[in-house]
């Protein structure tokens, strides 16, 4: 296809020839072309199909505001649905899909809806797909949701990359049109630093598109000299294809700039940057947006807003039609039919609302003073109009001005709500827009372009002079004016046939007289009513209009109904941009472990706790299932020696003259006794009451303590604590170092932990049961040398250690410890041997302080100490607490040792029915046991401790499981501890 | 948000942790006659204003500092930041 409708002029380079496709047909245009640009210089109208009645649609706007000109663009992985092709720049190579049919664009099968509009009116979705109720989930909303959206998302992951980006400046300037370039020489100059954004890839916002003339040039050029000189100042950056899309509180702006859209291959770069803005000043200069006017049919390809069809003219060099009326009800109108026919385009009539208009004579065109459009012919694209005053006229392309709003948008993200100005019959922003925001130019209601200038010069001289920087305001900018006369004209009256107010979500008149009839008659009721207003666009052309017509229907003033709130984004943002580099395995950071490079050296099965990436188990050749070799390493570890990297595990070293009286107060059980070279089980309550953590506290020096938390509350005790000390006792002398990460510590556990230890620990330190007994403590050496913390703790129920070393010792010593174990075969062991071994010998863990148990639950209500204040030491007294059937933390061992126990089962005396009323408890842990050679579990039980020995149901609906247990001691190993005394 | 630290100077929100209302800070005496009912209405009981609310902030991606934030909750106004330290001094809060 040849670009038929190309005309001479605009800002496209006709010397380069870009090759695209819409819909597999072969096309053409030229650097500086949009897609919807190209696609009408090749004679390419119809578009796409409309939401809900599938009817043909054309482009209407030449901006973001575009409510029909949608595709997915590119194919395969890189499809993008509902692109605007009015901002999507040209490409050699672009191909573009048509969305929102079956079939095909030209023959859509969905367009039988548009015969079926009388059951889809507004809020169709509760009346017409009623009865019968049965219906509803297997026949309407399956077929709903098959119709509904617009474009479809390739199902595949997005193979793009996105950054993100912060940029601190004194102004932001937001557009860079007439008044925003204005505003951005004048704050330049200041001295200020600024950074100029505008969405459009070509800077110069309506000069682009308009005929003005600024300092005695053409207004583009102007624009494209002013960039330059802007370019050159130091303190000024100017960014193209960025997207101001929210203010956001404290003058932080959300920006997102296309960095590779343009491009047919991005080349590995990223295709979007999220940019978070820090100002001290904004100017919004976004300009306005032109509205339609509601007519029957005013919906067909080849109708469109009178400022597009003089951009696709004066910007572009395309020809929006070749036969072209102008329906109008503002002096803007009149100008786009003066330059379509000063393009040499054929416009045959200009028909205005106004009898008093003034009328600029137009070569060839009938003027239509006082009259309207009440009709309109072609399906696929137009063909001719009717006029109130009789007659038919062909054309094949309607220009349509029903005035300009300004893009109050971002003034109002900050829940401003703008004010109506009946003089330009616009809302503008108002009273109460983001602090430190100007707003000048068309945006402010200044539609004429030397208030623009004017208003983005004081605008920049105010904002930079409020930060100390000079303006320097001598030189004027000259500019041409222009008449900006309106008598507002939402629709045309007593016409009959559907007249379209919202384009992309289908919403006509008589959709908003439903609304208002039915009572849906504030302006938010009638969004969600009617959709008005709703999907990618945003209402951009229809809100005002629909609002209006709603005011009229409701007997209030435009300025009483009001408008739905603002909020970001202005312009919708790909989720991948938001994203950014958090996908996937990147959402968050991994912690590895200190051994880690050992434990996969050894082929070690890894799982993510929390952030870390802890070893699971390590198998060996000729293991092919998980309980082999976490079986081994429980026995081994039982029968010899075991080690286990811990250092997840929270660690917070503690110092100060008043560091026991503050650990009594963290713990619920007393901590002033604990001896230097001693450690101390500690229980953590939080202020409700319930266990919150658990772990040891050793006492190293007089004011000098280690605490360990549990690995997945090793952030939330440290907060707690310097919330206790900041806040609660600011006058403890105490100090806190997280120091989780900054030691790396092995369990070295089992019979010959001693003797392993011994061959590794500085020689002279006595490891005797006499000199180092169960729960000492104390700073030594190892390895020759390097500092090392000794913790006799056991997890295990084993005689076991734990021996920390500054990380970066962490990876060798993990090597060097089963080296030295070798005469004793030391079996690394990961968190499941881990687990079983703490389940074999009853500790509670991560699944027991579940936020709901208190300490009497678990068996330690006498841990709690009366005689001292500490956190959640009264609220643990409440009465339903403490009754004295409360659950109690027990063992249980199947009666058939063959069943496997579950997790999550559900306790019942035998005989009872399986209903809630009988609940008796549950399940917390299980693990099968190699030491006993089958399945134990964990659990709370009413009334647990004075039942042991009964038989019970464990039953799991989840599982399909009911298997008899018997109650037994939480601790099944070594119940007397003398193991780990030994 | 911005918020000015008294230490630090002005930080992006998104350094900090927030808990809430700032009244955490007057945890009630452990030995009162009516500790159970004292501490019932200050773990459970808050004030949700709409307006000027004074709050608990912690910025755990920087120096650890919990800070009292006055914040207007209609409109993100920051009126005044302190150290929590401070504010729990002033209040009689002490060892």
């Amino acid at each position: 296809m040849t670009q038929r409708n190309r005309i001479e002029g605009g800002l496209v380079d006709r010397s380069t020839t870009l090759r695209f496709s819409f819909n597999g047909k072969r096309m053409e245009g030229h650097p500086g072309d949009t897609l919807a640009s190209a696609m009408l210089a090749n004679g390419q109208h119809l578009m796409g199909r409309s939401f809900k009645y599938h009817r043909p649609r054309g482009v209407l706007a030449a901006g973001p505001e575009e409510p029909n000109a949608l595709v997915t663009l590119r194919a395969g992985a890189l499809a993008e649905p509902n692109t605007r092709a009015t901002t999507t720049e040209l490409f050699d190579g672009l191909e573009a899909m048509s969305q929102n049919h079956r079939l095909s664009l030209e023959f859509d099968l969905m367009a039988v809806n548009d015969f079926l509009s009388p059951f889809l009116s507004a809020g169709f979705y509760y009346k017409t797909f009623m009865w019968p109720k049965s219906f509803w989930e297997k026949v309407y909303e399956p077929f709903i949701r098959s119709s509904a959206g617009l474009g479809a998302l390739s199902g595949e992951p997005d193979p793009d990359s996105y950054d993100k980006g912060f940029i601190h400046c004194d102004i932001l300037i937001i557009g860079a049109g007439p008044a925003g370039l204005a505003a951005a020489l004048t704050a330049g100059e200041s001295g200020a630093s600024v950074v100029l954004a505008d969405e459009d890839f070509k800077i110069g916002g309506r000069l682009n598109a308009e005929t003005h003339l600024v300092d005695d040039q053409p207004g583009a050029d102007w624009a494209h000299a002013a960039a330059e000189r802007l370019e050159a100042m130091n303190n000024v950056r100017v960014m193209t294809r960025t997207t101001i899309y929210g203010a956001f509180d404290h003058g932080i702006f959300g920006a997102i700039e296309r960095r590779t859209d343009h491009l047919p291959d991005s080349g590995g770069k990223p295709r979007q940057i999220l940019w978070r803005i820090y100002s001290k000043r904004s100017i919004l200069c976004a300009g306005a947006t032109e509205r339609p006017i509601a007519f029957p049919d005013n919906d067909r390809p080849g109708i469109m807003l009178a400022g597009a069809a003089r951009a696709y003219a004066n910007r572009f060099g395309a020809a929006p039609g070749n036969r072209v009326a102008v329906f109008t009800c503002c002096d803007d109108g009149w100008r786009t039919a003066s330059d379509l026919a000063a393009n040499g385009i054929r416009v045959s009539a200009v028909v205005d609302t106004r009898e008093g208009a003034s009328a600029p004579s137009i070569p060839g065109a009938i003027s239509k003073l006082g009259d309207a459009i009440v009709a309109t012919r072609g399906r696929k694209r137009l063909t001719s109009i009717k006029l109130r005053s009789g007659g038919w006229i062909e054309v094949d392309c309607l220009a349509v001005s029903g005035g300009w709003n300004p893009n109050v948008h971002l003034s109002c993200h900050l829940r401003g709500r703008p004010t109506w100005r009946p003089d330009i019959a616009a809302f503008v922003p108002g009273g109460s827009i983001p602090p430190n925001m100007r707003v000048a130019g068309a945006a402010n209601g200044d539609l004429k372009l030397s208030d623009a200038v004017s208003g983005g010069r004081a605008a920049a001289a105010e904002a930079s002079g409020d930060l100390g920087f000079r303006p320097r305001l001598e030189e004027e900018i000259k500019s041409s004016d222009e008449l900006a006369g309106i008598e507002e004209c939402w629709s045309v009256r007593n016409a009959s046939g559907r007249a379209w107010v919202d384009f992309q979500n289908d919403v006509t008149v008589k959709d908003i007289d439903v609304s208002a009839r039915e009572g849906f008659r504030s302006s938010e009721m009638l969004k969600r009513y009617t959709t008005a207003g709703m999907a990618t666009d945003q209402g951009k052309t229809a809100n005002v209009v629909a609002l209006a017509l709603l005011a009229e229907r409701t007997g209030k003033s435009i300025a009483e109904a009001g408008t739905t709130i603002y909020r970001p984004p202005y312009t919708p943002v790909a989720i991948g941009a938001l994203a950014g580099r958090s996908r996937g395995k990147d959402f968050r950071p991994v912690r590895l472990t200190p051994s880690h490079r050992w434990a996969a050296s050894q082929g070690a099965v890894f799982i993510e706790t929390g952030n870390w990436l802890r070893a699971q188990w390590y198998p060996r050749p000729g293991e092919t299932h998980w309980r082999q070799s976490v079986d081994r390493e429980v026995l081994a570890t039982r029968r010899s020696v075991g080690i286990c990297d811990v250092t997840t595990l929270g660690k917070i070293e503690i110092f100060g003259r008043d560091a026991a009286e503050f650990l009594d107060r963290v713990y619920a059980n007393g901590f002033k006794s604990l001896a230097i070279g001693k450690i101390r089980y500690g229980l953590m309550l939080r202020e409700e009451g319930i266990v919150y953590d658990d772990g040891t506290t050793a006492r190293l020096g007089e004011r000098h303590y280690v605490m360990t938390t549990t690995t997945a509350n090793a952030v939330l005790v440290y907060r707690n604590l310097e919330f206790a000390r900041q806040c609660l006792w600011p006058d403890l002398d105490v100090h806190l170092i997280s120091i989780t990460d900054g030691w790396a510590q092995f369990s070295v556990a089992g019979p010959n932990s001693r003797d392993l230890l011994r061959k590794v620990v500085e020689p002279s330190f006595d490891l005797s049961n006499e000199s180092f007994p169960f729960m000492a403590c104390a700073e030594t050496t190892a390895f020759g040398g390097v500092t090392s913390r000794l913790f006799r703790i056991s997890f295990s129920g084993e005689l076991a250690y734990e021996i920390a070393v500054p990380a970066r010792y962490g990876n060798s010593m993990m090597d060097n410890l089963i080296s030295a174990g070798r005469e004793f075969e030391a079996t690394p062991y990961g968190t499941e041997a881990l687990g079983v071994m703490r389940v074999e010998k009853g500790h509670f863990a991560g699944n027991e302080l579940d936020g709901r148990t208190t300490a009497r639950n678990l068996g330690l209500g006498r841990m709690v100490s009366k005689k001292k204040d500490c956190i959640g030491g009264v609220l643990s007294e409440r009465p339903a607490l403490n009754r004295a059937d409360a659950a109690k933390l027990s063992g249980f061992k199947p009666v058939d040792k063959s069943e496997a126990l579950t997790a999550g089962a559900h306790f019942l005396s035998k005989g009872q029915d399986a209903t809630m009323d009988n609940d008796q408890g549950w399940m917390s842990s299980v693990a099968y046991s190699p030491t006993f050679g089958h399945s134990i579990g964990l659990g709370f039980i009413m009334n647990g401790g004075g039942r042991r020995g009964e038989t019970v149901r464990a039953v799991d609906f989840v599982r399909g499981k009911d298997v008899e247990v018997e109650i037994v001691s939480p601790h099944f190993y070594d119940p007397e501890g003398e193991r780990q005394r030994g | 948000m911005i918020i000015s630290h008294p230490l630090l100077g002005p930080r992006d929100s998104a350094e900090f942790v927030y808990l809430g209302d700032a009244s955490l800070i007057g945890r009630p005496h452990a030995f009162d006659d009516d500790a159970m009912e004292k501490f019932y209405e200050y773990q459970f009981l808050r004030d949700n204003p709409d307006g000027v609310h004074r709050e608990l902030w912690y910025h755990e991606q920087g120096d650890r500092s919990w800070l009292v934030v006055t914040r207007d909750t209609a409109t993100h106004d920051i009126l005044n930041v302190e150290l929590a330290r401070d504010v729990a001094r002033q209040s009689g809060r002490g060892r």
